[in-house]
């Protein structure tokens, strides 16, 4: 069997001894594109700093990452610098301030080709157009010398991208790669990352926490809460019918644009601080359903029939789609 | 027939920029000549992208910006000029909520004390009474009593915002300006506060003006929506219909811009480019050169906003005026 092109197992990382990541085993297949959503800091963000070695020295990570069988958790610099860039590439929210100010664009691309590809001189500067072209930056030889500020917020975006691919990775790493721009440029990035993927068959792992987003690129969701992955499937199975009531409690609390006006339905009370997580499921504390198993035994990721993942005690009942909305709002 | 609460007339403010040290100032219009009622209790939404003017239009309409030229009348007389003492004393009826709580609250100042502050600026009641009053204040947002001696470090970003939506409501506001309230908040949590915000508008009959980008949320909570374009109102209308039916081509993309959770992308209408820099309006109709439908007439003459029947109006030449009246 072809092994899959990263593993993460039992995946923990603590900051000065408080746990916010509490064991993540996740596979992504070749060409696969995965979603991780769920709220400010569940750890979605952490899970792929602490895999690829991004997380500052106060943090300690535990646990396997493996990139076709070959593990890189703990690695030396120089095994993760061979990684990351050439095999796993990154992109965050805010490209401006992910591309240096005082370097002119064309040549933070053609750096990036020097360093993955070792590409020099006229044939970097070729590549460095093809890849702006490709990332949609119209009249890419005229604005090859420009500085970042000279570029919108979107662009900006396509150009970190277009960085990210200098070094064709095997899998791209989108952080919320959307969430700073507007509507209309949002759905342009969208629309760009759907037709690289299909381009050059790269995976993708995309984090975000706006479902709509992540339903227009992703085959396969994770929701995770509180450190850990509470429910994981097809992205079509988890939009349908999701079975974690904090998934189902995501989906309805989101605002729909058709439709009459309606109230939202909020899941009551915060998410915890990772400090004094509740026992039990994290979590029961915020949950419509827990009974009291809930509150002392942590459930654990387990397949269900479906051939989804499931980490519940009582995940709500299938074709049960009107009963969720009659929880109780919060009293304000 | 009641009159309106807020009226804004023509309004135009324009930034002066300069490029580089030495360089010529620019004037941009930020906004430009936007018109807008409303009345009381109603919520009116305003969306549009980053540097439509959306932000710059609320502030006007408070006073905390200045006009350029066109005047805001609230309650029916012209507001008094900012920085007076009855505008100060206009300003208890009309408050301001911004997207960033932590900013909008000192730090230093427990949430009680912050709370109760336009209590005291505008001496709205007896000393004795004020520790009453924030008490109700904080349940009516939904704030614990025993958070009252909180500072805004120790409460959820969640939290921060119900305080400074308690604080904007401390003088009975007939109007609330709500700017992004809740664009910093997740998902969870902001249902939370637009459920709030709703209940305690039906409760006090208090008008408001939501900006935001987000659709979804302004859908929820609007009676009406005004799309904003490049300082200019491009399509108004009740919040049922312009997210049912837009008629202007640029509202059509920004609603099917919004991803639905579920949907593949398919058959959506993405715009291409990008909105144009303020300071180099283009001729004609500004949305022209990303509009799918543009002709010649777009190019050259910029189209007025005009009722389309129904009580809705658009800016935009293909979109057929008020010529026949609609059948009943």
């Amino acid at each position: 069997m072809i092994p899959n092109l990263v593993e993460l197992r039992s995946l923990r990382v603590a900051f000065d001894g408080v746990q916010v990541l509490h064991g993540i085993d996740l596979d992504v297949g070749r060409g696969e594109s995965v979603g991780l959503v769920g709220e400010s800091g569940c750890g979605k963000s952490v899970t792929w700093l602490a895999a690829l070695g991004l997380l500052p020295g106060k943090a300690s990570v535990t646990g396997s990452v493996r990139i076709e069988g070959r593990e890189i958790c703990g690695g030396s610099r120089h095994v993760l610098e061979e990684v990351r860039g050439g095999r796993i590439a990154m992109i965050f929210q805010d490209p401006s301030s992910s591309l240096n100010p005082v370097i002119r664009i064309g040549r933070q691309i053609t750096e990036a080709l020097a360093i993955h590809r070792r590409l020099h001189g006229e044939a970097a500067k070729t590549e460095a157009l093809r890849l702006m072209d490709m990332v949609g930056i119209p009249d890419a030889r005229r604005r090859f010398d420009l500085y970042p500020h000279e570029f919108s917020g979107g662009q900006c975006q396509r150009l970190m991208i277009a960085m990210a691919l200098a070094g064709q990775p095997d899998l791209l790493i989108a952080d919320e790669p959307t969430t700073a721009l507007d509507a209309t440029i949002q759905a342009q990035i969208l629309d760009l990352l759907v037709q690289l993927r299909a381009e050059t068959g790269m995976a993708m792992v995309f984090i975000s926490h706006d479902l709509g987003a992540v339903s227009q690129v992703c085959e396969r969701v994770c929701a995770m809460y509180a450190g850990r992955i509470v429910e994981q499937g097809r992205m079509e199975q988890l939009f349908a019918e999701p079975r974690h009531p904090y998934t189902r409690g995501l989906f309805d609390a989101i605002p729909r644009i058709d439709g009459p006006r309606q109230r939202l339905i909020p899941i009551t009370g915060t998410v915890p601080n990772p400090k004094n997580l509740p026992a039990g499921c994290a979590f029961s504390p915020r949950c419509g359903r827990a009974v009291e198993a809930c509150r002392s035994d942590l459930p654990n990721l387990e397949p269900i029939h479906d051939g989804r993942r499931l980490a519940c005690h009582r995940p709500v009942p299938v074709v049960s789609a009107p009963p969720v909305r009659t929880r109780t709002l919060e009293a304000v | 027939m009641t009159s309106a609460l807020l009226e804004a007339n023509n309004l135009v403010r324009i930034y002066q920029i300069r490029r580089g040290l030495f360089g010529k100032p620019t004037p941009v219009r930020a906004v430009n000549g936007v018109s807008i009622k409303l009345m009381p209790g109603e919520t009116l939404g305003i969306v549009g992208e980053s540097g439509s003017g959306k932000s710059t239009l609320g502030r006007m309409l408070l006073g905390i910006d200045p006009a350029q030229s066109g005047e805001v009348k609230f309650e029916g007389k012209p507001m008094a000029p900012p920085g007076t003492a009855e505008w100060r004393a206009l300003r208890a009826r009309m408050q301001f909520v911004y997207q960033d709580p932590l900013a909008a609250l000192d730090r230093r100042l427990t949430i009680a004390t912050q709370i109760g502050e336009p209590l005291n600026i505008h001496k709205l009641i007896p000393k004795e009474h004020r520790a009453a009053r924030v008490e109700e204040l904080m349940s009516a947002v939904g704030l614990r009593r025993d958070q009252a001696g909180r500072f805004p470090h120790e409460l959820s970003g969640g939290q921060r915002q119900r305080a400074v939506i308690a604080r904007a409501l401390a003088s009975r506001p007939r109007l609330l300006v709500c700017d992004e309230p809740v664009s910093a908040l997740d998902v969870s949590i902001q249902a939370q506060v637009v459920n709030m915000l709703r209940d305690l508008q039906e409760q006090n009959r208090i008008a408001m003006i939501f900006i935001s980008h987000d659709l979804k949320v302004v859908r929820n909570i609007a009676d009406r929506v005004a799309v904003m374009y490049l300082g200019q109102i491009v399509e108004e209308a009740s919040s049922d219909v312009i997210f049912h039916s837009p008629r202007h081509p640029y509202t059509e993309a920004l609603v099917s811009s919004v991803p639905v959770p579920g949907k593949i992308l398919e058959g959506r209408r993405i715009l291409q480019g990008e909105p144009p820099n303020p300071a180099k309006r283009p001729s004609g109709c500004a949305f022209h050169p990303r509009c799918p439908l543009a002709s010649d007439i777009c190019r050259t003459s910029a189209p007025d906003l005009r009722s389309i029947g129904n009580g809705r109006t658009a800016a935009c030449h293909l979109v057929p005026g008020e010529t026949a009246p609609v059948a009943a």
